[in-house]
């Protein structure tokens, strides 16, 4: 082999920036957000080193669930504008790397997690990323158009697994933080579905823009937004909600529930003709509406302490 | 014909050695601090190692 060949085989060499990029760092960051979440509104109070030692572990476990994703939907992403720029499609990262990556990290996270904190918390961890890799990605993305709304539940576990970090178990309390996330997912990304279906389309993910059409998607969000309400506002009645909590829960989903009225009235003219500017307004709020409801219960916690906390 | 030192390659590759020094300190510095805290809050020192451990059996009633 010649130099001239080495120079054109190393042509895709990665940086330490793309096995960053493998991680899904932004995904990770509503990670940790959830799952920090969990972990400070739970009961019991945890060294702050074991916590961040936690927080790290389910963050990397998130992430290396984001290889793994990014293994075995290289082809997919290849199609898609959002995703050809990820570093698989894009050759700077085989698909062996991203696998050897996703694995090497999902094992390292759960070990660490179970030596740093307890093994309830550890074995949650592992459980999620197999849903995640296995159940999600594998099996559910590309046959059913409910995908992501059983796929949801893989990004629901963070703060179930923050509350297990302090508890060591599982509760009322986390399993309505599971449930505020798992009814979210839907409403979330068919509101993005809405306004990427060329993506899908192109890439044959059977997302319900693709399979049912967009009217069909609208009233599917409508629906899940007002079953979502009750939900959220049953954290309220638990040990961690509140006045506070309930306040926010209240406003957060009014406007929610207002903004799938909207657009579950709309058709596709009146999108098209303001490029989706109310989906893509959905979609955004979307994004506060769960970030505020775990805000809500975090504020909840602290003000506890002095006597203006909890019911 | 020999690699320019300067070339972009090694500058990347450089950066992902670099990359993974820090990850791998960062790892050590970590699992440090982590024994640190843990032998600190006093949790048990000894499991269960196939042999019989007195120190581990909750003492009877009376005794």
């Amino acid at each position: 082999m010649t130099d001239a060949t080495n120079i054109y085989d190393h042509a895709g060499e990665p940086s330490f920036g793309d096995y960053v990029a493998l991680l899904k760092p932004r995904v990770m960051s509503l990670v940790v957000f959830t799952a920090l979440a969990g972990l400070i509104v739970a009961p019991v109070a945890v060294h702050p080193f074991i916590a961040f030692m936690s927080i790290l572990c389910i963050a990397v476990g998130g992430g290396a669930s984001g290889a793994l994703n990014m293994w075995w939907d290289s082809d997919i992403d290849a199609v898609m504008k959002r995703t050809k720029g990820r570093p698989v499609p894009s050759g700077r990262v085989t698909r062996q790397e991203a696998l050897a990556v996703g694995l090497a990290l999902s094992g390292f996270a759960v070990v660490m997690l179970g030596l740093a904190a307890n093994w309830v918390a550890a074995g949650l961890l592992a459980f999620t990323i197999f849903f995640y890799a296995v159940v999600y990605t594998i099996w559910l993305k590309r046959s059913t158009p409910q995908n992501i709304v059983i796929g949801g539940a893989a990004g629901a576990f963070p703060p179930m697994i923050g509350w297990a970090v302090a508890t060591g178990g599982v509760s009322i309390e986390s399993v309505l933080m599971f449930v505020l996330i798992f009814m979210w997912t839907p409403p979330h990304f068919w509101a993005l579905a809405l306004f990427m279906n060329d993506d899908y389309t192109k890439a044959g993910v059977p997302m319900l823009t693709v399979t049912h059409g967009r009217k069909a998607t609208r009233v599917h969000i409508l629906v899940y937004t007002l079953l979502l309400a009750p939900m959220a506002l049953a954290l309220a009645a638990t040990s961690i909600g509140g006045p506070v909590y309930l306040a926010t829960s209240l406003v957060l989903n009014a406007l929610f529930i207002l903004g799938a009225i909207r657009l579950w009235r709309r058709d596709e003219d009146q999108a098209g003709a303001d490029k989706y500017a109310a989906e893509k307004k959905f979609f955004r709020f979307s994004l506060l509406y769960l970030f505020l409801h775990f805000v809500a219960l975090m504020v909840q916690s602290w003000i506890a302490p002095f006597g203006l906390g909890g019911w | 014909m020999s690699f320019h030192p300067e070339h972009e390659l090694h500058k990347r590759r450089f950066g992902r050695n670099l990359g993974l020094l820090a990850v791998l300190c960062g790892f050590v510095a970590l699992v440090f601090v982590l024994t640190i805290v843990k032998v600190s809050e006093g949790g048990k020192m000894e499991a269960f190692d196939h042999s019989v451990r007195p120190s581990l059996t909750t003492p009877e009633a009376g005794q």
